[in-house]
């Protein structure tokens, strides 16, 4: 196992004085794939906003110094409102032409999609193309917001396919939220289940369990008991 | 200089900037706030028009007044900003006509670019290029902010910075657009070269430079017509506009 490259201690994060994500700790170790499932509304994204250093939390998380984070985001409905092509999409970041063109062939796509304007893409290419994205200024962590989301089913296996060779071709480090399954058994070397706090952690085969996941999944969201003196309202 | 020459080149210098830094309103879906502040303008207009000084001069301090309220009262309220922008703007309509001069209504509400000072054209025409300049400078960057603020922030994109930046730039063209289109048409000038274009552009690039000279042809073209017809150069210059909209839609990709 390679050196730590996050550290995350005693995480919370309040939004309008409630706890969305409540005492998180854990660690991820470099050229780990870490999976990060929840159901709907677990606090996934916020917990991405946090590694992302967006969103005010309180406690310790703490990347390495070397870490350069690639950031591939879940959907980005108004990109349809810029007429964009791929060119010009890359060059919003400073990547030039020719660099494009190699990310491009490392995504799998041809270099007529360099013309191509980016709101014509099927859900799959584009989802390669942010990927792409992520990858142009060389980082060493990539955060992904639900890989697969909205992406059809013919898109799917080429974006698993390109997941699937990044991991052996470059030692990266990946962190992915979702909410599904089969994603986490086909590329997580290791799964965090998060419903708010911190249900289970550790190789998916052996932990996610149908107990743990009915676990996760099912589990009505849980109250604090205040505990009230005689004669107060509750 | 002929003063129809001095209205021609201050109209296409402001109607061509509006256009450009329209072309970032779209996206953002803020075309339809040059309006509201247009609106908010007026109490300014009327100020200058009565002490006879620069209606921009005039227009914006009110501009940034009405951003400012807008700002203060939705983090107060936490009421959705365009009902706000609704209270302010129609309290600004409301306040600019009880002193607003009648004579000179129209001039304050579509605007009179036909009789522009030379000073006036001069400033106007260096305030023009200054934003041309500075919208160039903050395009990409803002179009990263315009597709996704996550996305912006973690490029390490200072996004509080920059919309503060885009919003001086707004608050400049409404002040300087009010001496083409008045307080009234002030959304049109920044909407409908940028929409126009969107029609049209395959690319960022085609875009960019179609929103620009749509706004300067319809400035063109508007106060060529009012040559002509002598009907007021403002609803004219908006009228071309729309007409080359409805053209575009024949061309629409």
């Amino acid at each position: 196992m390679g050196n730590v490259v996050l550290r995350v201690e005693n995480l919370n994060v309040k939004l309008n004085g409630e706890g969305v994500l409540i005492d998180l700790s854990f660690n991820v170790h470099e050229g780990e794939i870490l999976a990060i499932l929840g159901p709907n509304g677990a606090g996934k994204t916020t917990l991405l906003k946090v590694f992302l250093g967006v969103i005010p939390f309180e406690g310790v998380v703490k990347w390495e110094k070397r870490v350069n984070i690639g950031y591939v985001p879940q959907r980005l409905p108004f990109i349809k409102d810029v007429p964009l092509n791929v060119k010009e999409f890359f060059q919003l970041k400073n990547v030039s032409e020719s660099e494009t063109k190699k990310i491009l062939r490392l995504i799998g796509l041809e270099d007529e999609f360099l013309w191509k304007k980016v709101g014509d893409l099927s859900s799959g290419q584009f989802q390669r193309i942010l990927i792409g994205w992520a990858l142009a200024s060389d980082p060493n962590v990539l955060l992904f917001d639900e890989p697969l989301a909205g992406v059809d089913i013919g898109g799917q296996e080429s974006v698993y396919t390109l997941l699937e060779r990044l991991k052996v071709d470059k030692n990266l480090t990946v962190l992915f939220v979702t909410h599904e399954l089969s994603i986490v058994y086909r590329l997580a070397d290791k799964v965090l289940c998060l419903n708010k706090r911190m249900f289970c952690t550790g190789a998916p085969k052996e932990k996610l369990t149908p107990k743990a996941i009915s676990n996760l999944y099912a589990s009505p969201v849980k109250f604090y008991q205040h505990k009230h003196k005689q004669g107060e309202t509750p | 200089m002929s003063q129809f020459l001095l209205s021609l080149l201050s109209g296409m210098f402001i109607g061509g900037a509006a256009g450009y830094l329209g072309s970032l309103m779209l996206p953002k879906r803020m075309s339809l706030t040059a309006g509201p502040l247009g609106h908010l303008a007026l109490p300014g207009i009327a100020l200058a028009l009565i002490y006879g000084f620069n209606i921009s001069l005039g227009a914006f301090p009110f501009v940034i007044l009405g951003i400012t309220l807008i700002w203060v009262f939705e983090r107060r309220t936490k009421l959705p900003p365009e009902a706000l922008t609704a209270v302010v703007f129609a309290t600004g309509v409301a306040v600019a006509f009880f002193f607003l001069p009648i004579e000179q209504a129209e001039t304050a509400l579509v605007g009179d670019i036909l009789s522009i000072q030379f000073n006036d054209a001069v400033s106007s025409i260096v305030l023009c290029v200054l934003t041309f300049f500075i919208v160039g400078k903050i395009y990409s960057k803002m179009t990263l902010i315009n597709i996704s603020e996550d996305l912006a922030k973690s490029q390490k994109i200072n996004v509080g910075k920059y919309n503060l930046v885009y919003l001086m730039l707004i608050a400049l063209i409404v002040a300087l657009g009010v001496k083409v289109v008045g307080g009234l048409l002030t959304a049109a000038i920044v909407a409908i070269p940028a929409v126009t274009s969107r029609n049209l552009a395959k690319s960022l690039t085609q875009y960019k430079f179609l929103s620009l000279s749509f706004g300067i042809l319809s400035s063109t073209s508007g106060i060529f017509l009012s040559q002509l017809t002598s009907l007021p150069a403002g609803p004219l210059i908006i009228v071309s506009s729309a007409f080359m909209f409805l053209i575009s839609m024949i061309f629409k990709r």
